[in-house]
């Protein structure tokens, strides 16, 4: 497989490092270059770090409730720094509670998130969805 | 008795120092008007010539020499994202000495290939991409610079996927060479090989431009740009005494060097940002005692009001001062004066070199993200070039970059131990140090503790 970079983060004021690192740990091994930037991270330091690495694609965690207002604009500062191709992934526990994920992914989707992940996605599920979201199959 | 000579060809002095090579010992110093402009050779000369009548009339084993003279290694830093890697080569640059006129980030615009004609820099350093990322800005940032008359070198340290196409694009156009990438990857900040290619390119190079070559008859070697050898004195005395903070305020800029890890002293910090060389390098250029003494007026009223110092009298000074740059202050008031204006500088360099923290509030409470270098712990504060070493009260004056209650936020140090270079041997030491380490830090025994 020709070298792809990823970014990798936990948005916002969150602090769980420990998906973040699985994350970071799983999609090494299936062969990514992966560019982790550990817990919160701010959507300028995603756009930064997207554009210097020419990442494929974009993975967001957010655990702690508060993906939602974290989330809001990220897709429009892509637009802004000319990645409107670069894939962008959410995941972790979006919402507060157990709402509905249909809703909730219908929502996310709306802001420009190319897949939804919910709560408890195995990482096998990320790499078999950017694997044909790329078309490295 | 073995005896080393050390020049510093600065743009307005020339400074000499005689070292015993076996005991470390400085044995004698000098100074003449730099003369670079029609022949370096008078100015060094007379240097010797006022050695010779201090009684040195031994041959020197070594002769070595720095030079920060015909404007200093002049660069400007080029990247991609203004906080990644022109954050990176402008990091670089700064630690091999070099003065950084400008930097650019994204793609360049005529306005800046104008601008970048106009300064006429030494070097370019051009970055962009982390390795086997973005190719799109350094590429086209490499093509646009082909296509411009430049007379300095371009130091290519981007994306090594691009490095190849780059040669291509930059070869038989202008004079450059290519770097191992200064960002690989967004955690790892690689700026030694930078360094020493820049080094080489002074060498090989900017020392003959800069009409230093003539030094040569005199001296065995021009080894390096002045502010790189005081780094390197500082990394020797750092070996002495511990981690450590420098100050140097001149003329026009301030000078900070930190040689610390800076990592974080309370527990629940996380890191962000590039990662910071051990040994870092600051220029600020609008902090300065003469050329650029406007703007500390007014970076520090509160200063001048807490010294009592009234605004008809600093504007008297400034009176003077602007009509002769050389001058120095006579009366207590002037040096109270000279004493507030260098306090400012000091205080205001350290706010910026020192690294801060941000406070984010969390659904769980507080939490802290460290940017920058924490300097509270480091326990030595050097000062060093005439300004700091010749203050009435030094300890005074250095304790204005201590770290404070309130703002808690900015790293600074919080009780270093102060020290001064009194007898100026930090360059010697650096470049000393080069081809023998033991005596370079004997020498640095006459770094005076306070
Ligand atoms: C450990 C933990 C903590 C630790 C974190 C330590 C650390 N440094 O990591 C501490 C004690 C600090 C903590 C604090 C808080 N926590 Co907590 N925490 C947990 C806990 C118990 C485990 C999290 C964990 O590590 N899981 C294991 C990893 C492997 O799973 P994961 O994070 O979900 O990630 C996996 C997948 O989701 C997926 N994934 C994640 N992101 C993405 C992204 C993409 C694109 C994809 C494809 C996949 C994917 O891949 C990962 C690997 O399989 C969970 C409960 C739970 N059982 O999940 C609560 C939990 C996440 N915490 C919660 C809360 C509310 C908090 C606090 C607000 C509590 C408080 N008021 O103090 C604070 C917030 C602090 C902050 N600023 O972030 C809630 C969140 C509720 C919600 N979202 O509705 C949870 C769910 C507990 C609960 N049921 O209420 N917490």
């Amino acid at each position: 497989m020709k070298e792809v970079n990823l970014v990798l983060g936990v948005i916002g004021a969150d602090v769980h490092a420990i998906g973040n690192k699985i994350l970071e740990y799983a999609l090494t091994n299936a062969g990514f270059k992966v560019h982790n930037l550990g817990v919160m991270v701010s959507q300028e330091e995603f756009v930064k770090a997207a554009l210097e690495t020419d990442a494929k694609a974009v993975l967001v965690s957010s655990l702690y409730g508060h993906g939602e207002i974290d989330c809001r604009g990220l897709k429009e500062k892509f637009i802004e720094a000319g990645l409107d191709d670069v894939l962008l992934y959410v995941g972790g526990n979006l919402v507060v509670g157990k709402q509905d994920f249909t809703e909730v992914e219908r929502k996310f989707k709306a802001m420009g998130f190319d897949r939804v992940f919910p709560p408890g996605t195995m990482p096998e599920e990320a790499i078999q969805a950017l694997k044909e979201d790329l078309g490295l199959m | 008795m073995t005896l080393g000579l050390f020049l510093d060809i600065g743009s307005t002095y020339t400074k000499g120092r005689v070292v015993e090579l076996e005991r470390g010992e400085l044995v004698a110093s000098a100074k003449a008007y730099t003369t670079v402009e029609t022949d370096v050779t008078l100015g060094i000369n007379d240097c010797l010539l006022e050695l010779s009548r201090q009684g040195i009339k031994e041959k020197y084993d070594i002769k070595l020499a720095s030079s920060s003279a015909a404007g200093g290694l002049r660069m400007v830093a080029v990247g991609l994202v203004r906080d990644l890697t022109t954050e990176a080569a402008k990091k670089a640059a700064l630690t091999a000495g070099a003065r950084v006129e400008k930097t650019y980030s994204y793609e360049l615009t005529p306005e800046d290939l104008d601008e970048i004609l106009a300064l006429n820099p030494d070097i370019i350093l051009l970055a962009g991409g982390t390795d086997g990322g973005n190719k799109k800005y350094l590429l086209e940032n490499a093509k646009k610079l082909s296509r411009l008359k430049i007379k300095g070198t371009i130091l290519v340290a981007g994306n090594r996927s691009a490095a190849t196409e780059v040669a291509g694009i930059l070869e038989g156009k202008v004079d450059f060479r290519i770097a191992p990438n200064v960002l690989p990857d967004l955690n790892t900040l690689n700026i030694e090989p930078v360094q020493n290619l820049i080094r080489q390119i002074f060498l090989e190079k900017i020392v003959e431009a800069k009409g230093l070559k003539k030094a040569e008859k005199i001296v065995d070697k021009v080894m390096m740009p002045t502010p790189l050898a005081v780094l390197k004195g500082a990394e020797l005395l750092a070996q002495k005494i511990g981690e450590l903070i420098l100050i140097d305020v001149g003329g026009a800029t301030t000078d900070v060097h930190s040689v610390a890890k800076g990592l974080p002293t309370s527990s629940g910090v996380s890191l962000k940002g590039l990662p910071e060389p051990y040994a870092k390098r600051t220029v600020e250029g609008d902090l300065g005692l003469r050329r650029t003494v406007k703007n500390v007026v007014e970076y520090g009223q509160e200063e001048f009001y807490n010294s009592g110092i009234t605004s008809e009298q600093l504007n008297g000074y400034l009176e003077k001062i602007y009509r002769n740059p050389t001058y120095l202050p006579q009366t207590p008031r002037e040096k109270e004066i000279e004493k507030a204006l260098t306090r400012i500088c000091v205080k205001t360099a350290m706010n910026r070199h020192a690294g801060r923290l941000e406070e984010i509030w969390t659904p769980a409470g507080k939490s802290f993200v460290q940017y920058g270098k924490d300097l509270t712990g480091v326990e030595a504060l050097v000062g060093t070039g005439g300004p700091l070493v010749y203050a009435e009260e030094p300890e005074k004056v250095l304790a204005a970059g201590f770290f404070e209650e309130n703002s808690p936020h900015i790293l600074k140090p919080k009780k270093p131990e102060l020290y001064l270079d009194t007898e100026y041997v930090l360059f010697a030491a650096g470049l000393l140090a080069e081809n023998n380490r033991e005596a370079g830090l004997k020498l640095l025994n006459s770094v005076k503790k306070l």
